[in-house]
Parts: C-alpha cells; sequence; structure tokens
C-alpha cells in the first residue's frame, strides 16, 4: 500500500496508541511511549513487520504509545495506513 | 445447538469495539459472554478502526473461557457488510443483529454467513446468530424470526431502540415493556431456543438492578445483557438456583421415583401434589444447578418422563 495523504488511527486512551502518517521519500518511525525504554525496540519491531506485511515503502511514521499491546499496535497501524492510501 | 458447554448464558456483557483497555479485559470477565460492539458505542468515524482492532483482538484470543458475539451494524447500514468480511476470518462464535425487525433481515445474515463459511472453509453453521427484536415490527415478527434460521440461538431484546419506535419513555419499573417481553419469550420458547433480556443503563443503581434482574428471571428469560461488569455477580446470584429450590427439587425427584415404582404417576409431597409438570421443574433446577457447579447430580429423562 502506498501511503498517499496525511493520515492518523486511534487514540490516547490507555492501552491504545495514536499513529501518524505522511508521505515521504524515506521510510521513517518515530517511537514516543510512556514505556520506550524497556519496550521501545519490540514496538518499533512490531510496526516495520506490519509495514512490511502491507508492504508500505515509504512514509513517515510517528507513534505515541500508551501501553498498546501487539494486536491493538496492529490494528492501529493498519487503520492509519488504510486511511492513508485512500485516493 | 450451540457447543453444549457453553449453553449458559446468563450474564452478556457489551464491550466497546474501538477501545483496547476494555477489550483486552474481555478474557478476565466472568460474565457468560461478550458482545463486542461495533454498532452504537462506535462513532461513525471510527468504524473502519473498530473493526480492524476487534478482528485483530479476536484472532488472538484463542483460548476462550466465554462466548464471543460481535454486534455488527445494521446490513442495510453502509457499514454492516463490511463488519462481517473483517470480523468473521477471526472466528468470533456469532453475530449480534441489531434491528432484526423481519425474519427477510435475518435470512439475509443467514446466506451471508454461510457465503463466509465456504469461503473460510468452516463447516457451515458454525456462526450463530442472536438477532435483536428493539422495535415494535421486531415484536410483532418474534415468532418467526426465531423459528427463521437454525443458526438463531436467543433472542435478545432490546428496550432502549424498543421504547423510541413506540415513542414512550423506559420506566425503572418497566410496566411499558411487559407486552414486548412476552411476546419475546413464548417466542423464544416456542421455538426452544433463550431469551437474554435488555440492558439496564443506571449502573450506579444496583437495587433496582437486581429488582429487574429478578423479575425478568420469573417471567423467563434466561439471561440479560449487561453494560457493565459490575452488574455481573448480581445476574449470577439472581439466576443462581437456592438451596432450599434445589433440595426440594431433589425430594421431588425421589418422590417421583417412588411413586412409579409404585405405579402411578403422581404423588403428594409435604401435603402438595406432584406430577409431570413439576418434575419438569424440578428437573431444571437441578440441572441448572449442575451447571453452574452447584451440584453434583446424575438425573436421567427415564427419571423426568418416565420409561416407556
Amino acid at each position: 500500500m502506498e501511503i498517499r495523504r496525511k493520515a492518523q488511527a486511534g487514540t490516547m486512551q490507555s492501552s491504545d496508541m495514536m499513529v501518524f502518517v505522511e508521505p515521504a521519500q524515506e521510510l521513517t518511525i518515530e517511537i514516543e511511549s510512556t514505556v520506550v525504554k524497556q519496550f521501545g525496540h519490540l514496538i518499533r519491531q512490531r510496526i516495520e513487520g506490519k509495514l512490511q506485511q502491507l508492504d508500505v515503502r515509504s512514509g513517515r511514521i510517528r507513534v505515541s504509545d500508551r501501553g498498546a499491546l501487539d494486536y491493538a499496535i496492529d490494528a492501529r497501524v493498519e487503520t492509519a495506513i488504510a486511511r492513508a492510501a485512500e485516493e | 445447538m450451540a457447543n453444549d458447554e457453553f449453553s449458559l448464558r446468563r450474564s452478556l456483557l457489551y464491550v466497546p469495539g474501538n477501545m483496547p483497555s476494555m477489550l483486552q479485559n474481555v478474557p478476565l470477565f466472568h460474565c457468560d459472554a461478550v458482545f463486542i460492539d461495533l454498532e452504537d458505542a462506535v462513532p461513525l468515524n471510527e468504524k473502519d478502526a473498530a473493526r480492524i482492532l476487534v478482528s485483530r483482538f479476536i484472532a488472538t484470543y484463542t483460548q476462550r473461557n466465554k462466548e464471543v458475539f460481535v454486534r455488527i451494524n445494521a446490513l442495510d447500514t453502509p457499514w454492516g457488510h463490511e463488519d462481517l468480511c473483517r470480523v468473521l476470518p477471526a472466528r468470533p462464535d456469532g453475530i449480534r443483529l441489531p434491528k432484526a425487525d423481519t425474519p427477510e433481515i435475518v435470512e439475509r445474515l443467514d446466506t451471508l454467513l454461510t457465503e463466509m463459511e465456504e469461503e473460510l472453509n468452516v463447516a457451515i453453521g458454525t456462526f450463530k446468530i442472536i438477532p435483536s427484536i428493539e422495535s415494535a415490527l421486531g415484536v410483532i415478527n418474534a415468532i418467526k424470526i426465531a423459528r427463521c434460521s437454525s443458526r438463531v440461538i436467543a433472542l435478545a431484546f432490546g428496550a432502549e431502540d424498543y421504547t423510541a419506535s413506540m415513542e414512550i419513555e423506559r420506566t425503572k419499573g418497566g410496566e411499558e415493556l411487559f407486552h414486548a417481553r412476552a411476546r419475546v419469550l413464548w417466542a423464544a420458547k416456542a421455538a426452544g431456543i433463550q431469551a437474554i433480556d435488555t440492558i439496564f443503563a443506571d449502573v450506579g443503581d444496583m437495587a433496582s438492578f437486581r429488582t429487574e434482574v429478578a423479575l425478568v428471571k420469573n417471567l423467563g428469560f434466561t439471561g440479560k445483557s449487561l453494560v457493565n461488569p459490575r452488574q455481573i455477580d448480581v445476574v449470577h446470584e439472581v439466576f443462581a438456583p437456592q438451596k432450599d429450590e434445589i433440595d426440594y427439587a431433589i425430594q421431588v425427584i425421589e418422590a417421583i421415583v417412588r411413586a412409579r415404582k409404585m405405579g402411578t404417576g403422581v404423588i403428594a409431597l409435604n401435603g402438595k401434589m406432584v406430577d409431570a409438570p413439576v418434575v419438569k421443574r424440578a428437573a431444571r433446577v437441578i440441572r441448572t444447578a449442575v451447571s453452574q457447579g452447584m451440584l453434583d447430580y446424575q438425573l436421567d429423562d427415564e427419571v423426568i418422563y418416565g420409561t416407556h
């Protein structure tokens, strides 16, 4: 999928995350999290895996995490990308 | 019928579909079933997000300790069909169908479920349906709706939308709901399926809630839709057979066994007549107690109905 426009998904509630995506030349992922020290690398891995699965090769991805579990990370990234891929 | 293991459906808790903090507590709630909600609890601009989140959650919840139903958006909305397409591959136990006003609406869902089952390569009939009877039209059609598909395992009464369709206020006494509740019950009992009562929205008023639960249990409902986990215990307490009820039921069974040995189908117990309907009710109390782990008792059909 291709990031064609700015989009976001998720909420700032606990156990959730906000995902912001926008078109860019390179693929970059920025993570802000209450648990970034312990879990930042795992969150990044999860997001990278999901982006790969969705065949997203470029775009600026920013997430603001509130302790989302894997299924919620997957869902919010997928939703943000789907919204950004719409014409 | 559904998997026997799950046939107890006293407490059915609504969980909003777009809140991870609530969704991931589903395994911890001690209710009998959940209704994960994609309909009224989800704003229009989050319908896409909620169905993705819910399908991801259900897919991870493989060690089920309760039944999982998804309340989709009505099939005549822009979201209902897509809800099904996204959520069914995650294998919920069934669908709670809002605005099930006519048997045709339920039959349409039945057809869609069959198509999805073929596509997913699962047995036909895997996905169950709980139609929401929540309008005057739905109440009128309840009898046909209860029988229109073998997937329909229960009718769920929805008083909030029903009172709206009647242009009346809902009261705590619930007098305005009597006829509708009775008709939903007749429809369900005649079809041999379960009947689930409506939600009680005032979570702070536990006394009125308990009164309502007792009322609907006495009317014949087998369970109740809930809006808050705090309501679960009250339902279980009220629906549990009382100790004296269980003791009496056992006495009834023992009495009828004695009667049959004497070649009769009727006997007096503590001065009260015991015959076939009394025995059936006693058997139901015993089976309920056994299913809730309150009693260890082997009850054969032969004891209830006699030998041929």
